[in-house]
């Protein structure tokens, strides 16, 4: 069912976009329509989800600290790891955005005879995983050569790289084979691994078939089906300077794709795929390890909490700390109505 | 505690990478392509739809065949003779590169290596 | 219930069918339910306790009763409270979001390992909450509901929380694995909260606390007893060093007062490390006080709330500005420490009636605790012996070969990893780590940290340990070793039980106590046993 149920829905929006595009209107529909307001969700949704983690302050501040802590100074601190300084928080960030340092650590525990745990190297979610991202980062900057005239550079450099190997006309590009392989790693070993497929849910599914359709569509649309190019970049063209129009012949399963693309948009504030935004604001990552050195205020701190108070406890004690010699306050005997705090 | 500054900064950045092409076109849609149409000839060896699409499929073929199988036979469509040749086919009647070629290509920013072996035709210098 | 004997626990956890030994549920998590039998709960709180910390509802109940006389308005009251802390703590609200269950935690956490109940994955047990986050809180789960991943809140639900925020010891491990840094502590401190808000507690951690605001310490040590105590353990020591010491309680105009978890003033092996201080403070003429209202380095508020751990936390700082110290020197504790260094300045600072940190010996500027003001003892002593302040005979250390574990808060909320390891590279010549997946920020929690250190859940208790002394077996066979060091109060209290269950002849002692014993003091007589009345090597 949690497998089942994700499929079943995007096959459904396959046969909507395919059915839509061929039905008179259809195309204006998800050709110009959708997209604006997909893109208005994906915006909206993103900036909507960010503030609202915003609002709710960081009371205290609790990194996880990964290696040596800031302290005598003949001892060397793991300024990345254990981060004292802005700048280390920086560049612990950016191994842990662009590199997936955290991940890289990951290691597999099996438990054998004895017993006895013994641990392992497992890379294989890093490697996938940050091919994954990198494929579909580079796959995006492609696409924008759809969505600018005259193409910039940064653009031409990523096709021409990503086609280095010139196999084919049109010339393939290495990041759609990978991306698919990476998708699918990332399937399988949902499937496959018994933890992981039991703590999977739909909503950790269909977000996989999702992008999985919109490869596949784009991959056939590019070496197998094909489709009029320039027709679609006019009607790109059009969305992004506010100006659409749909012009005849373009294939049906560019509409599929471009749906699916929207779906996928629309879906994403949504959704845990709100982790790009997530790590960005991770407490346990992006805060400096210095709460000794700098006092980290907390806006909500309850200055009414108060500890119970030595002059309460020495009252319920002066007797017994008089008489083993501890140092008092207030010597003995008590006067019965001396004391206001008692009160 | 609420890096209220640098999370609105964020923000902003996130922003304009994503409506890049928005402000990077400001609602100039470019010119859409004209590819100058071949004078005093009406067919090709395919059908429009299929030549605007998978042209590029169909020299490819052309060059596999030409170049390492040796096979020149000619292509006769509809009693008409047409080399398997870049320079000899297709360009007899799309003779100018930069009117018919370059203006899709340029449009999508398609970069084929044709011109890698081939010579640039004159006009083109 | 009998306890099972190591062996026969030992052939269950590779052989009966787990998630950790391959087997595969058959059954949606959400559709097991939480089954509790004698030997894996905790005994609740007793009304007094409830009724003592003025929390809500207090009553007798029983935890295998299907009936815990809650509040009839129960599930609001948790669905508020949850509404308030998503409003007061960033990290709940994007723990809630983010997770993306690529499984990287699974098998990171120690309770997991030992017991491979799939809801002790650290990623299912935020999940418990996050099904509940979806249902109440997120647009996707109220209208999908269980296809989101959303379930309403109900008894069930309830009763989870309470066998698996109770089955963490908050010891961050899964959150150095995790890609979005999900700290599984942050949920269970969440989820403990809110169990409070309908009193569901334990008693093992409101008594302490109970205690701790009493007395000013979690055993309830009455401060002539605090004192008495220590009475004893200096008559030990002059007995062995032939030195007599004279620490003084609650004096005023101290230069420095020193914290201990008071475990060190009454339990085996604490004792012997706090003679370990005593030795070292005395053999570097320190100028320090203990105090008896201040007497709990501990804070088991840090299992309840964090308003509690305020409560708890606020007399350090009241007993310092009492007496008129210049700053404080913390004892070996390790969830003492998680306070001390992430929270204590922000919840009861500044502590601008005390001075930055210098140690009066050697001069130096303890620079990273300028703003709270408090300086771990490792920090202190391993700066003692860099600058050659201490006579150490390191061979009275021989007849142990010792390794070091690393407590879950000061390695990772703190980073303290080198300080204790220079210590015992120079007080002892034996010295082996254990495997490098088990050490440092990798390091395996005891297994019964957060007020898990009680009788009633020995089993559970064992298998969250094994990691531990698995580890600890490894380099017991490999080098000999015979003594486990740490930097922790409930470690030393722990790590015995589970030393004596998987690896018994390895003794658990504090860095302080080797410390102590390869002190050279002035005027001592030679010495012809440790600080435990054992023999040292020939």
């Amino acid at each position: 069912m949690r497998i089942l149920y994700p499929f079943i829905a995007v096959l459904a929006l396959v046969l909507i976009a395919l059915v839509g595009a061929n039905l008179p209107g259809g195309q204006a529909l998800i050709g110009v329509v959708l997209p604006y307001v997909a893109f208005l969700i994906f915006l909206g949704g993103f900036v909507a989800k960010i503030l609202g983690w915003a609002k709710s302050p960081v009371p205290f501040r609790i990194p996880t600290t990964c290696g040596q802590e800031k302290s005598l100074s003949w001892i060397p601190q793991n300024c990345i790891d254990n981060p004292s300084t802005r700048g280390g928080v920086v560049i612990r960030m950016i191994l842990e955005i662009f590199l997936f340092r955290s991940l890289f650590r990951n290691t597999k525990t099996e438990i054998h005879d004895g017993p006895k745990l013994v641990y392992g190297s497992s890379k294989y979610l890093w490697l996938f995983g940050l091919l994954f991202h990198y494929c579909f980062l580079t796959i995006v900057i492609r696409h924008l050569r759809l969505f600018t005239t005259p193409v910039p550079f940064f653009v031409s450099v990523t096709e021409y790289l990503d086609g280095f190997f010139q196999v084919g006309l049109p010339v393939l590009y290495q990041t759609d084979i990978i991306f698919v392989l990476a998708i699918t790693f990332l399937f399988l070993r949902r499937v496959i691994m018994p933890q992981v497929r039991y703590i999977s849910l739909p909503a950790d599914y269909f977000p996989l078939f999702l992008i999985m359709g919109i490869a596949i569509t784009g991959i056939l649309m590019r070496y197998f089906l094909r489709a009029d190019i320039v027709s679609i970049k006019q009607l790109t063209m059009g969305l992004v300077t506010f100006s659409p129009s749909i012009k005849e012949g373009i294939s049906s399963v560019f509409f599929i794709h471009l749906f699916l693309v929207c779906v996928l948009l629309a879906y994403f504030p949504f959704s845990k795929l709100m982790h790009l935004g997530g790590v960005f604001l991770s407490p346990t990552r992006n805060m400096t390890n210095n709460s000794r050195m700098v006092r980290h205020e907390n806006p909500w701190n309850d200055p009414n909490i108060k500890p119970h108070s030595y002059a309460h406890y020495e009252d319920e004690f002066r007797e017994f700390m008089v008489e083993a010699g501890l140092p008092v306050d207030k010597g003995l005997p008590p006067s019965a109505d001396e004391d206001p705090a008692e009160k | 505690m609420y890096d209220g500054g640098k999370i609105i900064t964020g923000l902003i950045i996130f922003i304009v990478f994503m409506t890049f092409p928005i402000w990077y076109n400001h609602g100039n849609a470019g010119n859409i392509p004209k590819p100058e149409k071949p004078q005093g000839v009406t067919q090709c060896v395919k059908d429009t739809a299929y030549m605007r699409s998978s042209h590029m499929v169909l020299i490819n073929e052309w060059r596999d065949e030409v170049i390492r199988t040796g096979n020149r036979t000619k292509v006769t469509v509809q009693g008409k003779e047409y080399d398997k040749s870049l320079m000899l086919g297709c360009m007899k009647c799309h003779i100018n590169k930069k009117k018919f070629c370059d203006e899709c290509h340029l449009y999508t920013s398609v970069n084929p290596y044709c011109w890698d072996c081939h010579f640039l035709p004159k006009e083109t210098i | 219930m009998a306890d099972p004997k190591a062996a026969q626990l030992g052939v269950s956890v590779v052989k009966d069918p787990s998630l950790m030994t391959g087997a595969i549920p058959t059954k949606d998590w959400m559709d097991v339910p939480a089954i509790f039998k004698p030997g894996n709960y905790c005994y609740p709180a007793k009304a007094k306790m409830v009724e003592y910390h003025h929390f809500p509802n207090p009553r007798e109940w029983t935890v295998e009763s299907d009936d815990w006389k809650l509040d009839p308005n129960w599930k609001q009251i948790i669905l508020e409270g949850m509404r308030e802390r998503l409003m007061k703590f960033r990290s709940f609200k994007i723990f809630m979001d983010c997770c993306v269950r690529c499984g990287a935690c699974a098998d990171k956490c120690h309770f997991f390992l030992g017991t491979g109940d799939p809801k002790n994955m650290p990623v299912l047990r935020a999940e418990l909450m996050r099904s509940i986050y979806r249902h109440d809180f997120t647009a996707a789960g109220k209208i999908l509901g269980r296809l989101a991943g959303a379930r309403e809140m109900d008894f069930g639900v309830l009763k989870e929380w309470f066998m698996y925020f109770y089955q963490c010891t908050e010891c961050r491990r899964c959150s150095v694995f995790c890609p979005y840094g999900i700290d599984t502590a942050e949920i269970t401190m969440m989820g403990r909260e809110l169990l409070h808000l309908v009193s569901v507690n334990t008693n093992w951690i409101l008594e302490p606390l109970a205690n701790c605001n009493r007395t000013g310490n979690h055993l309830g040590l009455q401060p002539h007893t605090l004192k008495e105590n220590t009475e004893y353990l200096l008559d030990d020591i002059e007995s062995i060093t032939g030195v007599r010491i004279n620490p003084t309680f609650n004096r005023k105009g101290a230069e420095i007062l020193f914290i201990t978890p008071s475990a060190d003033f009454f339990a085996d092996p604490g004792i012997y490390t706090m003679m370990g201080y005593l030795l070292l403070f005395e053999h570097i003429g320190l100028d320090y006080t203990m105090s008896t209202y201040a007497s709990e380095g501990g804070n088991f508020g840090l299992f309840t709330s964090n308003e509690m751990m305020k409560k708890i936390n606020g007399k350090m700082y009241a007993e310092a500005k009492h007496l008129g110290v210049k700053w404080i020197l913390g004892g070996e504790c390790g969830h003492m420490w998680r306070v001390v260094h992430q929270y204590m300045d922000t919840m009861n600072g500044p502590a601008d009636f005390l001075e930055e940190p210098i140690s009066p010996i050697t001069g130096t500027r303890f620079e990273n605790a300028a703003s709270t003001k408090m300086v771990h003892v490792s920090e202190f002593t391993a700066d003692l012996i860099k600058n050659n302040k201490l006579k150490i005979d390191a061979r009275r250390n021989d007849h142990r070969t010792v390794t070091f574990h690393d407590s879950c808060n000061p390695s990772r909320a703190m980073g303290m990893l080198e300080e204790p390891r220079y210590i015992l590279k120079n007080v002892v010549n034996k010295f082996h780590e254990m495997p490098p997946n088990t050490i440092r920020e990798q390091t395996f929690c005891c297994g019964s940290g957060t007020g898990l250190n009680t009788g009633e859940i020995m089993e559970l208790r064992m298998r969250g340990g094994l990691p531990r002394a698995n580890a600890v077996k490894h380099v017991k066979d490999k080098y000999g070793v015979n003594t486990l060091s740490c930097v922790c109060a409930i470690d030393r209290a722990t790590l015995l039980a589970l030393m004596d269950y998987w690896n018994p002849g390895v003794a658990v002692c504090g860095v302080s106590e080797l410390v102590g014993n390869a002190l050279v003091m002035d005027g001592e007589k030679e010495r012809e046993t440790g600080l435990r009345f054992e023999e040292l090597a020939s």
